[in-house]
């Protein structure tokens, strides 16, 4: 037995495990969006079983995250331009368990569909009081929250008068390496998806609509900020084994 | 006796998550997803770390500028800063490591060899770090592995390893440098970098 790597090797590891969803992602190979045809790797992917790697993720704590980076309108000296947005959910599995305490990195364009890059091109203005970036950490219950500026619409090129309907790009580790999403939100109603590639992309329509936030006028901030509700559903593991140990201990 | 919950279970349905979406070519703007100590998991003077890098390429085998990679591992005695290990252990190792590729494709970690892993089937996984990788025109991250050359004996018994396609398994094992390792990632042609779903 080796005495300098953890564990004995007649201990037996009970692990979650993460349930696939693939019904809801996008294939690799979706040639409309004409990046993916030198990028998307052609050979079938390999199953990877879940193991310690897999059902565990970085922690990533409270450091990550500075006092205005939730708020998108006070991180410079004046106010940006745009339409105020308060953008807020709830970060959950699949099963309906809020994940908490993770943290949750947003980006996005202006008001005039610019982001603060070297590579837009777009010739609409920059804001010089907005950077387009946020993150925050999910409370007790899973509940995150942004206030923000709706962004703009932009051209991109992928194909003639190509323009990416309005979005948020988001970021969410949750608590496993298994369960890491990248994805973007939208905005009900946007007259754009129906030509936009990335999110055809989603084959489903009801997973698409997973993708949309709704307004909220409830939770408005009155004369001052209009705000979307947008709910994260990350992959579920069912009750792991250490749950059930710790609230139940006869069954 | 059920598990108590302090929150109501909004949906009540089929598995639905939310799809992904491409990270888009944007996402290294000033404050955005790479952050300025990413890529060091230890300090320059820790006496294990080693130096992975690599490059990034894509099917023509022209270098990806806008690309993301992460990683994940266990420290040097298979240990996870994870409340969800069950083994008894602790360790202030961060274990993840964040890299915007540069202009050349290039991307690098400084960290530590990662020890050997137990699975629950009783097998043994060979030193290993997982992979994520984001970019412009992957709608969803990829996943692979990086193993190391100097375990072949590990990597011959790694449960993973060898159960891929022994003509693409090189793919999968880091180059020794002189001052740790290389491990160049080709998103499709035919030295493909083998990927998995997790
Ligand atoms: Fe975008």
């Amino acid at each position: 037995m080796s005495t300098d790597s953890i564990g004995k090797p007649s201990d037996r590891l009970i692990l979650p495990k993460y349930e696939r969803d693939d019904a809801s992602h996008p294939a690799l190979d979706t040639p409309e969006y004409f990046s993916t045809s030198l990028r998307s790797p052609l050979r079938p992917l390999q199953l990877l079983p879940q193991n310690l790697t897999e059902i565990t993720g970085p922690v990533l704590g409270h450091e990550r995250v500075g006092e205005t980076d939730h708020d998108l309108t006070v991180q410079h000296e004046g106010e940006p331009l745009g339409e105020r947005i308060v953008v807020s959910g709830r970060v959950m599995d699949s099963d309906g368990k809020p994940v908490p305490h993770t943290l949750v990195e947003i980006w996005q364009a202006n008001a005039s569909g610019r982001y603060r890059h070297a590579g837009d091109r777009h010739p609409a203005p920059l804001d010089p009081n907005f950077s387009g970036t946020g993150r925050c950490m999910t409370d007790e219950n899973g509940n995150y929250r942004f206030v923000t500026i709706k962004p703009g619409a932009y051209p991109w090129r992928n194909h003639d008068n190509a323009w990416r309907p309005a979005h948020i790009h988001f970021s969410l580790f949750g608590r496993a390496f298994t369960q890491r999403l990248v994805t973007q939100m939208y905005f009900p109603g946007d007259p754009l998806f129906y030509q936009d590639p990335i999110f055809q992309s989603v084959r489903d329509p009801k997973a698409r609509e997973r993708m949309i936030c709704e307004f909220d006028l409830d939770s408005t901030l009155p004369e001052w900020a209009l705000s979307y509700h947008f709910d994260i559903v990350l992959r579920g593991s069912q009750a792991t084994p250490f749950e059930e140990d710790e609230d139940d201990d006869d069954d | 006796m059920t598990t108590e919950r302090s929150v109501e279970v909004t949906h009540v349905s089929q598995p639905a998550t939310t799809p992904s979406q491409t990270v888009g070519p944007f996402f290294a703007l000033p404050g955005g997803l790479p952050w300025p100590d990413g890529p060091e998991l230890l300090p320059p003077e820790a006496p294990d770390a080693v130096m992975l890098r690599g490059r990034l390429s894509d099917g023509a085998g022209e270098p990806i500028p806008d690309g993301l990679i992460e990683i994940w591992q266990a420290d040097e005695r298979g240990g996870f800063a994870h409340p969800d290990d069950p083994r008894e252990q602790s360790t202030d190792f961060p274990g993840f490591g964040r890299c915007a590729t540069g202009p050349d494709g290039e991307f690098w970690f400084r960290t530590v060899k990662p020890a050997a892993l137990p699975t629950p089937a009783g097998e043994t996984e060979a030193p290993h770090i997982n992979v994520t990788v984001l970019a412009r025109g992957l709608l969803d991250r990829v996943v692979t592995r990086i193993y190391f050359p100097d375990e072949p004996a590990a990597n011959a018994a790694d449960p993973v390893l060898s159960g891929v396609d022994p003509a693409r398994r090189d793919t999968l094992v880091a180059t020794a440098t002189v001052d740790g390792f290389r491990f160049d990632i080709r998103l499709q042609g035919d030295d493909e970098t083998i990927f998995f779903a997790v």
